[in-house]
């Protein structure tokens, strides 16, 4: 076993591959904005009753989700701009935004349904009883009620959106991966660079999933009668 | 008044003259900060059946689930059959008993839960077999055979392939009370069996336990609300009261008898 | 557009095996990794509860495509290999990954048995092992189910990351195409989401079947 490790190189690549945070960062926060309200959308469309449209919404929905982002990402960067006529040529960076927030738009919009699901249906019953437009049961009733409960899920999809978003460094945007594998091939320390990434995204994502845990277990006691009884009563024994 | 009581029953029909099966010798238990128990002693003898009634909190409950090892007690000991069940000797010293000890002492002891506690992904039958194949070591046939005998005894001989989900609460207990019966204790302990079912399923639980008790080999310990299956079945009854035993008799002593107060009220409620 | 797709289908052909057999054998040592690490995290040990926790946290903490390279350049200096080291590091990243998250749910389900279970099999003097292995795994393998469904889909998106590494996979092929032919890019890309939906397809439906089993399962 040869272990090629050496610190001070370690130390050297740090700083230059942090430079690379702020894009990260920025482009997980552009990502989850764009999947937040995009999430929307599929709610609506889903919303349709017409069943052609209903179903080829729900297929839509699944194809997104179940083929690989990377190559979605690779679709909107390079195939994008050869389609005849729609194609439109994007930055790496809006490539990335479309992409990923498109991607993750089909899991936020999950999360909104369940949330609505989740509010009683005496709700819309007392909002028609009390005459209130479609519009404003949706904006004033249900929309407030449905969506507190799924911060914390949400919170969690800001997680994950973060940890793929180094993925966008195939199509050139740089952030910390990136900066890495520039450092480790110019300086022959892949391995250096690389366990600077993890560390920083170690360092990042750990707190957040804590800090969404205590959130999620706050919520639920606010939200969810039943399961914070359940949680007190395993307390007891 | 409960000197007295404790004399007489002392000289009653589990006398001096047979060793306890099970005896708790000052047991205490708290969760947290609240005391349930406050230096309990109390010995039951083989084949004795005993009723233990009181409000909710009092810890009737605790004293049988200390018994099965569902609980630890917080200080006090708790003797099985002249075994020491939540300590063992280790070097001469007595030391917290390790699962290999535990399972030892409470192979005696069976159990049948105010919630069933089936198993929800066995048939019937299954439910039965399973422990006396896996603990006894019994072979297959055998545990069959006799589980199937008892679950003809409590009445649901034609159900053995059906799932718990498939059927009522109270078929559902009297389940529970053959798969804990097959595995012959020498001591049964009843949480609250009828306490979630609905009141026209009662009976015919009742009615189960009833045979049982009349074939008298086994003790058992009944913690229950009623009150007057306790006066039929009872040879003894306890009314624990604010985690001590605060009166205890046979069942006409206690229940028609004593003119302990808060043991009144505590009828009262239940006869209104 | 025929003659594209004619054209292109041969070619990402070529890599269907690569991304087969990097989806199975993940798939598989997903599931091992996941039941290994759950079944340490309900352990009385602590010291195997708070080993397991540390792989958990830091696959769960930190990026797949980062855990690729990193295996990727790290696999040749800690095992001398003869075996393909890109193999050992997809599979090995995309399995760690996915075990770690699928572990939580291994973990979970244990827990979220009824404890009522638990103190019916003392009652029954069944032993810890037996416990664990006749009344609460079987229950909450149920439970399990649906998630372990999503995961399978997952893991098989993930698999598209092995052309990052130099796996000869569909991706990769399509990318060598689309690199010397930019025109072919759009059918490349499609045929390869398609392709991949079409692989995802038996998943979706064998994580619906899952849902009703385990709606199933644990009625009481």
């Amino acid at each position: 076993m040869d272990i090629n490790w050496k610190w001070d190189m370690f130390f050297e690549a740090f700083p230059y591959i942090l430079q690379g945070l702020g894009v990260t960062v920025g482009l997980t926060f552009a990502c989850f904005l764009f999947a937040l309200i995009f999430g929307f959308v599929w709610v609506f469309l889903r919303r349709i009753k017409f069943k052609p449209v209903n179903w080829l919404v729900t297929w839509v929905m699944e194809f997104i989700r179940s083929t690989p982002p990377l190559i979605q990402l690779f679709f909107i960067y390079y195939a994008w701009p050869m389609v005849p006529g729609i194609g439109v040529s994007l930055s790496s960076f809006e490539s990335a935004i479309l992409g990923l927030g498109i991607h993750f738009s089909t899991y936020i919009g999950e999360v909104y349904r369940s949330g609505i699901e989740g509010v009683d249906k005496g709700q819309w019953e007392a909002s028609t009883a009390l005459n209130f437009s479609t519009r404003q049961k949706w904006t004033k009733i249900i929309l407030p009620q449905a969506i507190p409960p799924t911060i914390p899920m949400l919170g969690n999809y800001l997680i994950i959106m973060f940890k793929e978003v180094p993925l966008a460094s195939t199509i050139g945007v740089v952030g910390i991966l990136a900066l890495a594998e520039t450092y480790g091939t110019d300086n022959f320390r892949m391995l250096e660079s690389y366990t600077i990434v993890a560390l920083i995204f170690l360092v990042l994502s750990y707190p957040s999933a804590i800090l969404i845990n205590k959130l999620e277990k706050k919520m639920n006691r606010r939200f969810n009668k039943k399961a914070a009884l359940q949680e007190s009563k395993g307390a007891v024994v | 008044m409960v000197e007295s009581l404790k004399e007489e029953n002392n000289s009653s029909a589990f006398a001096s003259n047979m060793e306890p099966i099970v005896e708790y010798k000052n047991v205490h238990k708290s969760f947290g900060d609240v005391e349930v128990l406050k230096g309990l002693d109390l010995n039951i003898f083989p084949g004795e059946k005993v009723a233990l009634i009181g409000p909710s909190g009092s810890g009737k409950t605790t004293i049988i689930r200390m018994l099965m090892t569902l609980e630890q007690p917080t200080s006090g000991e708790i003797i099985v059959d002249g075994k020491n069940l939540w300590h063992m000797e280790k070097n001469g010293k007595l030391v917290p008993a390790n699962e290999k000890h535990l399972r030892e002492v409470r192979g005696d002891i069976g159990m049948v839960f105010q919630h069933f506690n089936l198993f929800p992904h066995m048939t019937i039958l299954q439910n039965c077999m399973t422990a006396p194949i896996q603990v006894q070591k019994e072979d297959k046939e055998g545990a069959k055979k006799r589980s199937i005998e008892m679950l003809e005894k409590v009445g649901l001989g034609d159900k053995l392939d059906n799932y718990p989900s498939q059927l009522s609460g109270g078929q559902k207990q009297r389940v529970a009370m053959a798969r804990a019966l097959v595995m012959r204790p020498k001591i049964m302990l009843f949480d609250e069996v009828t306490s979630a079912l609905d009141p026209e399923l009662v009976g015919e639980v009742l009615e189960v336990i009833r045979d049982i008790a009349e074939e008298g080999e086994m003790a058992m310990v009944l913690v229950t609300h009623e009150m007057d299956f306790a006066l039929e079945v009872a040879d003894r009854v306890i009314f624990l009261d604010d985690g001590v035993i605060a009166e205890e008799g046979s069942p006409r002593e206690v229940l028609e008898e004593s003119d302990n107060e808060r043991l009144q009220q505590f009828l009262y409620r239940f006869r209104s | 557009m025929i003659n594209a797709l004619i054209e292109v289908f041969p070619v990402l052909m070529k890599g269907i095996n690569i991304t087969i057999t990097v989806f199975i054998l993940s798939a598989i040592f997903s599931y091992l990794f996941a039941f290994i690490a759950g079944l340490c995290r309900v352990s009385n040990n602590k010291y195997v509860r708070g080993s397991t926790s540390v792989y958990v946290e830091i696959f769960r903490g930190t990026s797949l495509i980062v855990q690729l390279f990193w295996l990727y350049y790290a696999i040749p200096m800690l095992f001398d290999v003869g075996i393909d080291n890109r193999l050992m590091a997809g599979v090995l990243a995309i399995s760690l990954n996915y075990g770690a998250y699928m572990s939580e749910i291994v973990r979970g389900s244990i827990l979220a048995v009824d404890k009522g279970q638990t103190e019916a099999s003392i009652a029954l003097n069944l032993s810890r092992a037996q416990r664990m292995r006749i009344v609460i795994f079987p229950q909450a393998l149920r439970m399990m189910l649906p998630e372990f469904g999503n995961y399978l889909i997952q893991i098989l998106k993930a698999t598209s990351l092995v052309s990052l590494i130099g796996m000869t996979d569909i991706l990769y092929h399509g990318n060598i195409l689309r690199s010397t032919n930019l025109s072919a890019a759009p059918t490349v890309y499609l045929l390869l989401l398609v392709f991949y939906f079409i692989m995802a397809l038996p998943l979706i439906f064998l994580t619906r079947k899952g849902e009703q089993i385990s709606k199933r399962g644990v009625a009481s």
